[in-house]
């Protein structure tokens, strides 16, 4: 058996007064492609950030591999206008990297013109691909992309994830990634983990897919929307604390709150 | 040569922007302009207590912008919005620095001198004084650089790449109260802010890197000490306000420049 690049145990993460996360465990094994799967609020960031050693779980472990390289990619990442910034420069932050590996990375991703541009004046899809480079950089075994594609069209979607998979497969550096986007996720990961505030289920995309927490979660399927309902009223959550379990409103699969009768 | 006072003079200013430059920048890059007024002004609080307790003025402005550099990176630690702090503490030490000015009064009569600077009274005591702490905080800012970018740019990204963005606002913010109380001499309590921000904003829309509008942030601050005293001495202007002066048109300059060079 491999040793996991990375578990988690038990682990509890509490921000300010409200407890994010509880009781979440999970591991990563060498090479594998594994996505959380959770509504708007259900804790997926939170969930990468203490992985990433960012926040401090309140309980519970995390093991690294001894000598574990990560490579992260944020949700999202403004830069100040005032701070003056070139791709070439982002990429050397903080371990420097010469100009010759700068260059051959940037071209890795797609994107070997923008080297000497400032990165406030890059699109989206160049600036998400600029981040992967500079997570690549550090040579990660284990890469965390934390909704890598947020603001990119479909196309450039769809493209950035064959660009993970490519990666992949050339490194072999395992993939841990946050999304909220169902289809595209479900067709490139060998594991899926939902979330929502705990782990509700998780396995291979069609188990997972299949598994009625899941449904219940996306209100998927036959019964699509009202599942989700039946879900939030009927399903009970025994871990006595007080988060949303309601978020699935806003995710824009349910019916529009003007439909929706909860009596 | 160090008899003239002008040599010393310019050479107390030229110690000091060497200093602001780069710190500047970092004033600017994460909007902290504030931080430079609440130090200056905890420093008001310094001299009050250095004279009523016969220490010397620099130990006494040099502990309390040290005790202010903590507090705020405390604060902001936890979470504390940075300038509101900031603003709540720039005035509410002003304040007492002046009411406790007020019971000393060997300090009321050169008050404005503390407020206002009197870069033409610099001692040679005072120039080792200056340029020590300059040659300090260049050498905390080479140390440390790469880590306080990351940091400045991003703490989710420094935290992930094993840095602790804490720890580094924490270095800068000592950095900025050294060169506050360095600088009281020189500007003065009111001007400080002034020679942080100034020079590096003028610089910003010239150069394409961090470290070029750090470079470039010294020399602007440099050719407002030498303008600002020529000015001064020419037309019997008060020295710190014209050094001001001079930099804030090297502002107006630098900034029609940059924006002819983007049409």
């Amino acid at each position: 058996m491999t040793q996991p690049l990375i578990e988690a145990r038990g682990l509890c993460v509490r921000l300010g007064a409200q407890e994010v996360l509880h009781d979440v465990s999970l591991k990563v094994d060498p090479g594998e492609i594994v996505t959380i799967l959770g509504p708007n609020g259900s804790g997926k960031s939170t969930l990468l950030r203490a992985l990433l050693g960012i926040l401090r779980p309140e309980h519970g472990g995390i093991t690294r591999k001894p000598g574990l390289a990560v490579g992260y990619v944020p949700q999202k990442l403004h830069i100040d206008r005032t701070l003056p910034l070139t791709a070439r420069r982002f990429l050397s932050l903080p371990q420097r990297h010469g100009k010759a590996e700068t260059e051959a990375m940037l071209a890795r991703v797609g994107v070997p013109e923008v080297a000497d541009r400032p990165m406030t004046g890059l699109s989206g899809g160049q600036f998400q691909r600029v981040l992967l480079a500079r997570a690549l950089l550090t040579r990660p075994e284990l890469l965390m992309l934390d909704e890598p594609t947020q603001g990119l069209d479909q196309p450039g979607e769809a493209a950035f994830y064959r660009l993970i998979d490519e990666v992949r497969r050339d490194t072999g550096a395992a993939v841990l990634m946050v999304s909220h986007d169902l289809h595209v996720v479900m067709s490139a990961s060998d594991r899926v983990i939902c979330l929502n505030g705990h782990v509700c289920c998780e396995g291979t995309p069609r188990v997972v897919s299949n598994a009625p927490e899941y449904r219940a979660l996306f209100g998927l399927g036959t019964q699509g929307a009202l599942a989700l309902y039946q879900h939030v009223h009927d399903h009970d959550h025994t871990h006595g604390h007080d988060h949303e379990h309601s978020h699935g409103h806003d995710h824009g699969h349910g019916p529009s709150h003007a439909e929706h009768d909860h009596a | 040569m160090l008899d003239d006072f002008l040599i010393r003079a310019a050479l107390a200013g030229l110690g000091l922007a060497l200093a602001t430059g780069p710190l500047g920048s970092f004033v600017v890059w994460r909007r902290m302009a504030y931080f430079g007024d609440a130090t200056a002004h905890a420093s008001i609080l310094g001299v009050a207590l250095a004279l009523a307790s016969d220490l010397p003025v620099g130990l006494g402005t040099l502990a309390v912008a040290l005790a202010m550099a903590v507090t705020v990176a405390g604060l902001a630690a936890r979470g504390w919005a940075l300038d509101t702090t900031l603003g709540v503490l720039a005035h509410s030490a002003l304040a007492f620095g002046l009411v406790a000015v007020s019971f000393v009064p060997e300090a009321r009569t050169d008050l404005s001198a503390y407020l206002f600077g009197d870069i033409l009274a610099v001692s040679r005591a005072d120039l080792g004084f200056i340029w020590g702490g300059a040659a300090l905080v260049l050498a905390l800012l080479y140390w440390r650089w790469n880590a306080m970018l990351t940091a400045t740019l991003s703490e989710d990204l420094a935290a992930a790449s094993g840095l602790n963005p804490d720890r580094e606002r924490l270095v800068l913010v000592l950095a900025l109260a050294v060169t506050v109380a360095v600088a009281l001499k020189v500007v003065g309590a009111l001007l400080i802010a002034a020679m942080l921000v100034i020079p590096a904003a003028a610089a910003r829309g010239l150069v394409r890197s961090p470290e070029a509008m750090a470079a470039l942030a010294a020399l602007i601050g440099a050719a407002a000490v030498v303008g600002g005293l020529r000015l001064s001495l020419s037309l019997d202007t008060p020295a710190g306000p014209s050094i001001v002066t001079v930099a804030a048109c090297i502002f107006v300059l630098a900034a029609s420049l940059g924006q002819m060079r983007k049409q």
